[in-house]
C-alpha cells in the first residue's frame, strides 16, 4: 500500500471541498488500495461527522449516508414499506462487510472488472488512455447494455439497484451547494470517460438518500450468481409491483450487473402498466428492455438470463 | 508533516495507544503490536471471514479497516471471548462437535457465530427470510447464510453448524 496522510474529520464542514479521498466503512477503498489500484495521497476520516440516522420525512424516509448497510436493511420501517432495499442489501456481501459498509459508500463501490482490479493490464477506467483488455478478453462478468468502445465494466452493487427501482434520490453537499441527485442519474454510462463512475464533482459529499412514499405492491429481488451466497451478481432483477385486480398498476424495475450503471428503462415500466400479466407480456418487456443487448462473448448468456429472471419476477409479482 | 490522530483502542478490556503508520490494519495492529495472534489472516482482502472480530458488538473484518479509524472502540478478539481454562460456550460446542479440522478459520468462525446470534436474537433479517419483515427462523438455512461470510478450506460446515445450533440452544435455555 502506498503510504497517504491520514486525517479525522469533525464535521461534515471539514469534508465538503477536501482534496483528500473520504473513507467511511472502507471496504472497498482499502482493498482497491492494498492492490494500489487506488493510490490517494490523503485520507479523511468521515466516520464521526454524524450523518448516521433514519429520520421519517412525510411518508418517505431520509436515511443518512453514514449509516451501515446492517442498520439499513433491520430498520423496522424499511422492513415493512420498502422490503426490496432490505432484501437488495441482504443479498450483498456478508454480515462481516455490511456492518462496515454504509449507504454512501456502498453507491460509490468500484467495478469488479478483473482487469481494472488486476493493477496492470490496459483499462481505461484506472488509467485513461491505455484500452480495454476486457474487450476480446474474459468478460463473462461484463455490461450488455450502454457499454462503449472505451470500457464495458459493470456497475457490481445491489443495494444502488434497489434504490434506482424505488426512484430513490441521492443529497450531496458541495462547495456550490447542497444538490438532490435522482438515483437513475446518480451513475453515469462510461461514454468516453470511465475514469467517472457517477455524477459526483471533485469536493462533494454524499449526506443521505431519500426513499419517496413507499407505493405498496409487491418486492422481489432476484439475484442469479455462481453460488447461493457471498457473491456478486451475474444479472439481478429489482421490482416492485402493485396489481389492481387482475392488472398490473404500477411497475418499477431495475437492473444489476448488466451495464456501468443499475440499469432502468421506463418505457419497460410504462409498458406493464395496464396490461394483464401473461407470459407474453413478459417477453414484450424484455423484448423491450433488451433490443440494444449486446454481449461480448463470454457473457452472451446474460442477455438470456435477464429475460428468464425478469420473466420469474413478474409471474411472482403479479401471481401470475 | 502534520501530527498524526492517535487512536486509542480498547482491545478485551485493555487500552491501548495507537500512534503508527496509518496504513497497518486492524488485523495486523492486533496480531504484531498486541500478540493477539487468535485472529487469523486468510486473504486480507475481505473474502474469508478468518479475521472476524467483534467491534462495539458488531462482527468486521479486521483486515479491512484500519487500526487508527479505532479511536475509543471496544474491540473483542477470540482471546477476549474464552480461555482454555474457560471456554464460552460456543467454543465448548465447537470441541464437542469437531467444529473443526486444521483450526485456521475457528477463531474467525466463533467470533463471527458469536456475533450473529445476537443478530437473531435482535430480528435481523436475512437473505433468506422470506419476509424481511417478520422475525426470522432458528433454522438451518438462515445459520448457513448468515455465516456465509466464513469460509472453511476443511469443509467443516456440517460440524460447525452443528455446534452453533446447540450453543443457541444451550444460550435459549440458559435465559
Amino acid at each position: 500500500m502506498k503510504a497517504f496522510e491520514y486525517d479525522r474529520a469533525g464535521d461534515l464542514a471539514q469534508a465538503v471541498g477536501s482534496p483528500a479521498m473520504l473513507i467511511a466503512g472502507g471496504t472497498n477503498l482499502l482493498d482497491l488500495m492494498k492492490l494500489e489500484v487506488a493510490t490517494p495521497d490523503a485520507l479523511l476520516d468521515i466516520t464521526r461527522v454524524g450523518l448516521n440516522e433514519i429520520t421519517s420525512e412525510g411518508a418517505g424516509l431520509r436515511i443518512g449516508a453514514l449509516v451501515s448497510n446492517s442498520d439499513c436493511a433491520a430498520h423496522p420501517r424499511i422492513r415493512a414499506d420498502w422490503p426490496l432495499l432490505s432484501r437488495a442489501i441482504l443479498a450483498g456481501a456478508s454480515p462481516q462487510l455490511r456492518n462496515k459498509a454504509t449507504m454512501g459508500g456502498n453507491l460509490c463501490q468500484r467495478t469488479r472488472c478483473g482487469y481494472f482490479m488486476d493493477g496492470r493490464s490496459p483499462c481505461n477506467k484506472r488509467e485513461p488512455g491505455t484500452g480495454c483488455a476486457a474487450q476480446g478478453g474474459v468478460n463473462r462478468n461484463h455490461a450488455i447494455l450502454g457499454a462503449s468502445d472505451a470500457c464495458i465494466a459493470t456497475y457490481p452493487g445491489d443495494m444502488a439497484v434497489a434504490l434506482s427501482a424505488l426512484r430513490a434520490t441521492v443529497e450531496t453537499e458541495g462547495p456550490d451547494g447542497i444538490r438532490e441527485i435522482a438515483m437513475r442519474d446518480f451513475h453515469r454510462l462510461p461514454g468516453d470517460d470511465p475514469s467517472r463512475d457517477n455524477v459526483l464533482k471533485p469536493g462533494e459529499v454524499i449526506t443521505a438518500i431519500r426513499l419517496p412514499a413507499p407505493i405498496g405492491g409487491r418486492h422481489l429481488y432476484r439475484k442469479v450468481r455462481d453460488r447461493a451466497s457471498y457473491a456478486f451478481a451475474l444479472v439481478s432483477v429489482a421490482a416492485s409491483i402493485r396489481m389492481d385486480g387482475d392488472r398490473i398498476d404500477a411497475a418499477q424495475l431495475a437492473f444489476g450487473s448488466i451495464a456501468h450503471k443499475p440499469w432502468t428503462d421506463e418505457r419497460v415500466e410504462k409498458l406493464l402498466v395496464g396490461e394483464r400479466p401473461t407470459p407474453a407480456l413478459f417477453g414484450k418487456a424484455a423484448d423491450l428492455l433488451l433490443e440494444d443487448a449486446r454481449g461480448q462473448g463470454h457473457n452472451d448468456f446474460k442477455i438470456t438470463l435477464v429475460r428468464r429472471a425478469l420473466a420469474a419476477v413478474l409471474a411472482e409479482a403479479t401471481g401470475e | 508533516m502534520a501530527q498524526r490522530p492517535a487512536a486509542r483502542l480498547s482491545v478485551n478490556g485493555q487500552s491501548h495507544e495507537y500512534h503508527g503508520d496509518p496504513r497497518r490494519s486492524l488485523l495486523d495492529v492486533l496480531r504484531l503490536d498486541l500478540g493477539l495472534t487468535g485472529t487469523k489472516k486468510g486473504c486480507d482482502h475481505g473474502q474469508c471471514g478468518a479475521c472476524t472480530v467483534i467491534v462495539n458488538g458488531r462482527r468486521i473484518n479486521s483486515c479491512l479497516t484500519l487500526a487508527v479509524m479505532h479511536d475509543e472502540d471496544e474491540i473483542t478478539t477470540i482471546e477476549g471471548i474464552g480461555t482454555p481454562d474457560a471456554l464460552s460456550t460456543l467454543q465448548a460446542a465447537f470441541v464437542a462437535h469437531d467444529g473443526f479440522q486444521c483450526g485456521y478459520c475457528t477463531p474467525g468462525q466463533i467470533c463471527s457465530a458469536t456475533a450473529m446470534i445476537e443478530e437473531i436474537r435482535q430480528g435481523w433479517p436475512s437473505a433468506v427470510t422470506a419476509d424481511p419483515a417478520d422475525k426470522p427462523a432458528v433454522a438451518e438455512a438462515e445459520i448457513r447464510e448468515r455465516m456465509s461470510g466464513n469460509l472453511c478450506r476443511c469443509g467443516a460446515y456440517d460440524n460447525i453448524l452443528a455446534a452453533i445450533r446447540d450453543a443457541m440452544a444451550q444460550t435459549e435455555a440458559a435465559r
